[in-house]
Order: structure tokens, then C-alpha cells, then sequence
């Protein structure tokens, strides 16, 4: 069965922990870590990645743009 | 099927961040929803391909310095003034697409007179309005959209209306005018929410490109810094308390 698989990259000197990605990921896949940026924020990092799909909602609501998002279809 | 890798290349990206967006890393606070709204200006004018056409006009407040973030032309208007700069630009340029983007202390407070008027002579422009109830560049004072038992630093013991007034929904006034041909109010608070705001940005530029009247959308938004809460929890403080009071949708067009 074919299965769609997402992932995200996050800019991570430029996020700023704000977590509003975190609740907004349907497949549960985000956190804020437990480390820390050069500015002290506690960055945005995929703690699931298996789940994710790339449905970008993470990426739609960050406010400063830092996630890209890629999405492939295995067969 | 734990071991399928993601390849990281173009033909499988699904999002990144506009080209229109500078590299500079904004100022606002975490999660504030102006660095969402900027995005989405950004991607609708990249979108209509405008990108050389485009001139914006940003307000005093905390988005004074949105000309910073995007690759277009901006002005920046005295305080409250962004409408009837606008209206300058555009009358002076008719081929460009101008917009202003303003907050709730500088539309609806300083600058009802100048925003009023300029729905009612039906400019060609599109304003966004930002709404979030507070000053949030001054240090969360109370302003005329702050909900009854709001609580802000000048009013610590919550808006009364004995004392403040009562808060009001520009959108609605405007909308009674006939000059404005498209006005909506939408959030930035959930992806859904985020997207239907994007589509409404791109109709209010469509129509101010099309010589329409004034598009007008008021984007209902957060202010953490100055509510003191979380950004998420001021997203969910929002949904509870502020859409409310300003019910999301289309009001005229």
C-alpha cells in the first residue's frame, strides 16, 4: 500500500519557541526541545517524525516562517 | 515502515518560506500574529505576481517596521494617517496596488477619521487591519477595541463602560458605507483559519488592482506580550473571548 510520509526542517536560529506549531500538528508529531538556540528559545523539533504527513499546518501558523516542509508517496 | 526517509529536494517540497519574505529575523515577540499576516501578504503578492507593483504603507505600532520584512515599497505614515497616505499613493499612481497595514491604535483610534473617510470615498486600496484589542508597542494600554472586563495596564480593574466606553467594531461601521466594495473579518488562530485568511488578503488586492472601492479585512489577532499569557494560550483566550465579540466572516462583499 502506498504511504505518504512528511518531514520538516526548522530553521532553528530562527525560531522562537513560540510552540504555536505544536498544537496545531494533527498527527501530534511536534515539541519544543529541551535544548536550547543561540537566543535561548527552546526550538521547535519533530519528537514523532514517523507520523508526520506534510500537511504544512506547522509551517501555515508559524509566525516567522522558519519550517519547510517535504512530502513523499512510497509505493 | 520505519525506515522510509523523506529526500529533501524541490520536487518534494510542499512549503517554504516566501522569497518575498527578507532574511531579516523580525522583531515582534514569539508567536505574535503580525509575523503570520506578514507571510501571507507576502505569499498573495507573489501569488498575483505584483511583486514590482505593490506599494505598502505601514502604520505606527508595532508593525512600523514591516518594511523591513518584505521585498516591496513601502512608506511609513504618521500615526493613525496610513489611509490617507494611501490615498495619495494610489491617485498619484493608479497602475500600483497600494495597501496599508495597520493595528487597532492606529485605525481605529487616531485614525477613524482618516480610515472612515477614506471607505467612504472609495479609494482603490486595501487596507489590513490588525485587531487585537491592545497597544501592544506601548506596553498593553487599553484601546477602543478592548473587550468590557479586559484587563490592561490602564485599566487594571478591567474595561468598565461607566468609565471607558464601550468597544466597537470598525469593520461593521465600514461596512455601511458605500465606497467599500469587500469587508471581512478573519484570525490567524488555527491552519483553517490562517488559509481563509490568505484568500481574503488576495480578493481585497484583486480588488483594489480591479479599481473595485476599498477592500477592508480585519484580521482578529493576539497580543501575548500584552494580555500576559502564552502564545498559545492567548490563541485559545482569543477563540473564547474575542471572536465573540467580533464574529469571524464576511460582513459586505
Amino acid at each position: 500500500m502506498a504511504k505518504i510520509k512528511g518531514t520538516i526542517i526548522v530553521d532553528i536560529e530562527r525560531c522562537k519557541g513560540c510552540g504555536v506549531c505544536v498544537p496545531s500538528c494533527p498527527a501530534n508529531v511536534l515539541a519544543l526541545s529541551h535544548h536550547v538556540n543561540g537566543k535561548g528559545y527552546n526550538y521547535s523539533y519533530m519528537a514523532n517524525p514517523d507520523a508526520c504527513i506534510g500537511c504544512a499546518s506547522c509551517a501555515i501558523m508559524c509566525p516567522d516562517s522558519v519550517i519547510t516542509v517535504y512530502r513523499q508517496k512510497f509505493e | 515502515m520505519a525506515e522510509l526517509e523523506v529526500q529533501i529536494k524541490e520536487e518534494n517540497l510542499v512549503y517554504r518560506k516566501s522569497p518575498l519574505l527578507t532574511d531579516k529575523i523580525m522583531h515582534y515577540c514569539p508567536g505574535c500574529s503580525h509575523g503570520t499576516v506578514h507571510k501571507l501578504v507576502a505569499e498573495v503578492i507573489d501569488e498575483l505576481g505584483i511583486q514590482e507593483k505593490t506599494i505598502g504603507v505601514s502604520p505606527v505600532g508595532c508593525s512600523v517596521f514591516a518594511y523591513n520584512y518584505l521585498h516591496i515599497d513601502w512608506s511609513q505614515a504618521a500615526h493613525g494617517r496610513a489611509c490617507a497616505v494611501a490615498t495619495g499613493i494610489k491617485r498619484t499612481n493608479p497602475d500600483k496596488m497600494v495597501f496599508t497595514y495597520q493595528g487597532d491604535g492606529d485605525l481605529a483610534a487616531i485614525g477613524t477619521a482618516e480610515t472612515i473617510h477614506a471607505c467612504n470615498r472609495g479609494e482603490n486600496i486595501a487596507v489590513i487591519f490588525i485587531n487585537n484589542a491592545i497597544y501592544g508597542m506601548t506596553g498593553g494600554q487599553m484601546a477602543p477595541t478592548t473587550l468590557i472586563g479586559m484587563k490592561t495596564a490602564t485599566s487594571p480593574y478591567g474595561r468598565d463602560p461607566k468609565i471607558h466606553g464601550f468597544p466597537y467594531k470598525i469593520a461593521d461601521i465600514v461596512s455601511q458605507l458605500s465606497g467599500t466594495c469587500y469587508v471581512t473579518r478573519q484570525s490567524v488562530h488555527t491552519p483553517a483559519a490562517v488559509r481563509k485568511t490568505k484568500a481574503a488578503i488576495k480578493k481585497a488586492f484583486e480588488n483594489a488592482m480591479a479599481g473595485k472601492g476599498l477592500s477592508f479585512v480585519e484580521v482578529v489577532s493576539t497580543c501575548n506580550s500584552g494580555w500576559k499569557m502564552s502564545p498559545v494560550d492567548a490563541n485559545k483566550w482569543m477563540e473564547e473571548n474575542l471572536v465573540p465579540f467580533y464574529p469571524l466572516g464576511d460582513i459586505k462583499g
